[in-house]
């Protein structure tokens, strides 16, 4: 055992602290100092930047463009790009699709995908969820029928995120309606979203944005070369994305800095006459918050480095479960309390009418932004396994019952 | 960083355990309880032949040269069997003073008997006013000729009667909270003026109050410097938080698997109630809160070493907090989790409960620690 950071992995930490502060777009780094969420050429760029220096492609190998980070090297680098803050790597590209791509996919698909999805050439989404298969996804109805070489997708997926970014998504079809077990009859596909028949129709979410979306598929041909694994096993596929490495998923460097702003904000707003950072109650709201997310990071990196020494060998750490809920639940006690700092400034949409009438506040800013990213932020707590199917997860991997 | 155990560390917890698997069942420990000293001397001298009262003591003292994480993991160990043996006091709180504070001819005194399990330790600083506060100390030691003489009491001393020597911290100049002017003493228990009125506490461990009138120390037992008493007491209480934090983990672990067992074989309404999802449910967040808490210990264990002192300090305040919370939910839900037969005297899990309620409040409870938190938010 040894618990302390080895002078690499500080040197590291110095290292990505530098390049990000150097490197990240001023103004992508003001909107989101403000609590705005990144937009999406703000999300390009960036990763485009951080791809060129070869700091994108995550957890894939080195010949497909991957750092060769260790495990704790990865956390590193993901915590201090979220308390930068800097916009996130695309997910769906770099720790869904890639590591997919790798495990199952065809030389050629890997060729004609991997590259563009590091470089964000491709915005990817993932169809999964539909409007009768949330936690039970595996009672998906989108269907998928061969027809030649060609299959013919018809049905709905829901809760699409940025679908209407999207080049592309992969997609879970139902290809054998009479599969004994539903999950034998399903496969994974890669959806050129330009194709015909696609319609994507936003969904407003409750913090006003549009970030979800309805996808509807009215005899979308999809060749059969895009088809990733067997017929009939996209299940696997699904099972390996959802299980695979999903520790950046706590996303800890997100809660200390929605911390640190709400921290910065009590210094400038009143309570009972005095700064509310001089409040014992917000004070000590603060040194809980610091306990959980202390507690959360050394489990983070307990799961990390034994992820390294199995050298990604081994089977999903049910740990990750722990990350995933105690992490979220994180995520949204820090952005309420950025919400609670900031009062009945916290109200405001700052809509475009309220910027045309004020000059710039920036601390209306970030009162109205902090309450986008915290209405936003109820879904932590749904998306990626609801936080009540990860305790499913757990009773049954952990406690065998 | 590398949280996997040494090879020498994983024999050291497989020794601990298959000792403690053949000796301390539940029902074995009962009998211990009811020996005359609260615990088994047999034991004790089991112990001393396994080489663990030495651990954290150097070779040249008979030691076994381990640190923190040894520590960590004996205790963990010692947590699932809730064992009673003084090997907190004695080993964990009087070895940090003396490996701290000691001189060379006091350690060698002292250390390996404490090794040979000749010679049991108490650590006498809280007293009853104080609280939590470590400054809160009016117990008096005044020079008279060659010699100290101590006046005043302590109380809540882990083992206090078992003791063959206490550390005694006392004031020589100063006053009430004062940081500078404690100073600590070795004070054997057979020293006249040393009077010990022994209890039980709720963990079934014994504790006494000690008082102190006119005993005469020698300027060869002073500890550490005069008045220089509160950096060693601080660094013995990050020891001890940090020691109980794994003997936490121990505690949880052992509570959360009795409340697995439990499930799976309570029949109610004609299923096992762990097939219920309500109950699933709070075995998860137990769970969770056991390994959120083994965090903890392991953040407390990696901090002792840390020469900054303020890092330090606030790294063990976090786990202090994060442990007593753990401790406290797991313990309050396993005895919700199995009923009425958690609320008895004869089944184990209250054991645990009360074992966990003591080291909650060992040296500063979560409350203390979170309002020090508080005060360096910045």
């Amino acid at each position: 055992m040894d618990l302390r950071f080895t002078p690499e992995e500080r040197a590291f930490r110095e290292e990505v602290r530098t390049f990000i502060r150097e490197n990240l777009p001023a103004d992508t780094r003001d909107r989101m100092k403000l609590g705005h969420p990144p937009r999406k050429d703000d999300t390009v760029r960036w990763q485009r930047i951080l791809n060129a220096k070869g700091w994108a492609a995550l957890s894939w190998p080195k010949e497909w463009g991957g750092p060769g980070w260790t495990a704790i090297q990865k956390m590193i680098f993901l915590e201090e790009n979220l308390m930068a803050p800097a916009p996130e790597l695309l997910s769906f590209n770099i720790t869904m699709l890639g590591p997919v791509l790798l495990q199952f996919g065809t030389e050629a698909q890997k060729q004609r995908f991997l590259p563009r999805a590091a470089n964000l050439d491709d915005w990817w989404c993932q169809g999964f969820s539909e409007p009768g298969a949330g936690s039970d996804l595996a009672s998906l109805k989108t269907a998928a029928r061969l027809d030649g070489d060609t299959y013919v997708v018809n049905g709905q997926k829901i809760w699409t995120s940025t679908a209407h970014n999207a080049d592309w998504c992969f997609l879970l079809v139902r290809t054998d309606p009479n599969a004994r077990k539903r999950q034998e009859g399903i496969s994974f596909l890669l959806v050129d979203m330009k194709t015909p028949g696609i319609t994507v129709r936003p969904i407003i979410s409750i913090d006003n944005s549009h970030h979800l979306n309805e996808v509807f598929f009215d005899d979308v041909k999809v060749p059969v070369a895009m088809r990733i694994h067997a017929e009939n096993k996209g299940w696997d596929v699904a099972k390996f994305l959802l299980g695979n490495e999903r520790t950046g998923i706590a996303r800890l460097g997100k809660s200390r800095e929605r911390v640190s702003a709400a921290v910065s904000m009590a210094k400038e707003v009143n309570f009972g006459g005095a700064p509310l950072i001089e409040d014992q109650i917000f004070r000590q709201r603060v040194a809980q918050l610091q306990v959980d997310m202390k507690a959360l990071e050394i489990t983070q990196y307990r799961v990390v480095s034994a992820y390294d020494r199995a050298k990604g060998a081994g089977k999903p750490d049910p740990l990750s479960s722990v990350l995933k809920v105690k992490g979220t639940e994180l995520l949204q006690a820090t952005s309420e309390l950025a919400v609670d700092v900031a009062g009945p400034l916290a109200t405001p949409m700052w809509a475009q009418e309220l910027e045309a009438l004020n000059e710039p506040d920036e601390l209306m800013e970030a009162g109205s932004a902090g309450t986008g990213g915290y209405l936003m932020l109820r879904a932590a707590s749904i998306y990626g396994g609801t936080n009540e199917i990860q305790k499913n997860i757990l009773t049954k991997a952990v406690l065998g019952l | 960083m590398d949280f996997e155990p040494s090879d020498d560390q994983r024999l050291l917890v497989e020794s601990v355990t298959r000792m403690l698997s053949d000796t301390y069942s539940f029902a074995q420990r009962k009998t211990y309880m009811s020996q005359p000293e609260g615990y088994s001397p047999a034991i004790w001298s089991q112990f001393a032949e396994q080489g663990l009262l030495g651990l954290p003591f150097a070779e040249e003292h008979g030691g076994f040269g381990g640190g923190a994480q040894e520590i960590m993991l004996v205790m963990q160990a010692f947590g699932r069997a809730l064992v009673l043996e003084p090997f907190f006091p004695t080993v964990v709180l009087a070895g940090t003073a003396l490996n701290v504070a000691g001189t060379a001819d006091q350690k060698a005194a002292i250390l390996p008997a404490i090794a040979e399990g000749s010679l049991k330790l108490a650590f006498a600083h809280g007293e009853r006013q104080a609280r939590y506060d470590l400054t809160d100390v009016i117990t008096t030691a005044t020079r008279s000729g060659s010699a100290w003489l101590l006046d005043g009491s302590k109380t809540v001393v882990s083992h206090g009667e078992a003791a063959d020597k206490i550390i005694v911290s006392a004031r020589t100049s100063g006053d009430r909270h004062d940081a500078d002017g404690i100073t600590l003493f070795l004070v054997n228990t057979g020293s006249s003026g040393v009077a010990r009125r022994g209890y039980q506490s709720r963990d079934d461990t014994r504790a006494a109050d000690i008082s102190l009138s006119n005993v005469a120390v020698s300027e060869a037992d002073v500890l550490g410097e005069v008045g220089r008493g509160l950096p060693v007491i601080q660094r013995i209480v990050e020891a001890a938080i940090a020691a109980t934090a794994g003997e936490t983990v121990g505690a949880m672990e052992a509570m959360n698997e009795m409340t697995l067992e439990y499930t799976k074989t309570r029949v109610q309404f004609g299923n096992p109630i762990g097939s219920y999802q309500v109950v699933q449910h709070r075995l998860a967040d137990m769970f969770m809160t056991q390994e959120q808490g083994r965090s903890m210990a392991m953040l407390a264990t990696m901090s002792i070493d840390n020469p900054d002192d303020a890092a330090r300090a606030h790294d063990i305040a976090l786990a202090k907090v994060g442990i007593g919370q753990a401790g406290r939910y797991v313990s309050q839900s396993a005895v919700q989790m199995h009923g009425g037969i958690g609320m008895t005297e004869e089944y184990a899990v209250g054991h645990y409960f009360r074992r966990c309620m003591v080291i909650e409040r060992l040296f500063g409870d979560p409350a203390y620690y979170l309002h020090k938190l508080a005060a360096a938010v910045a």
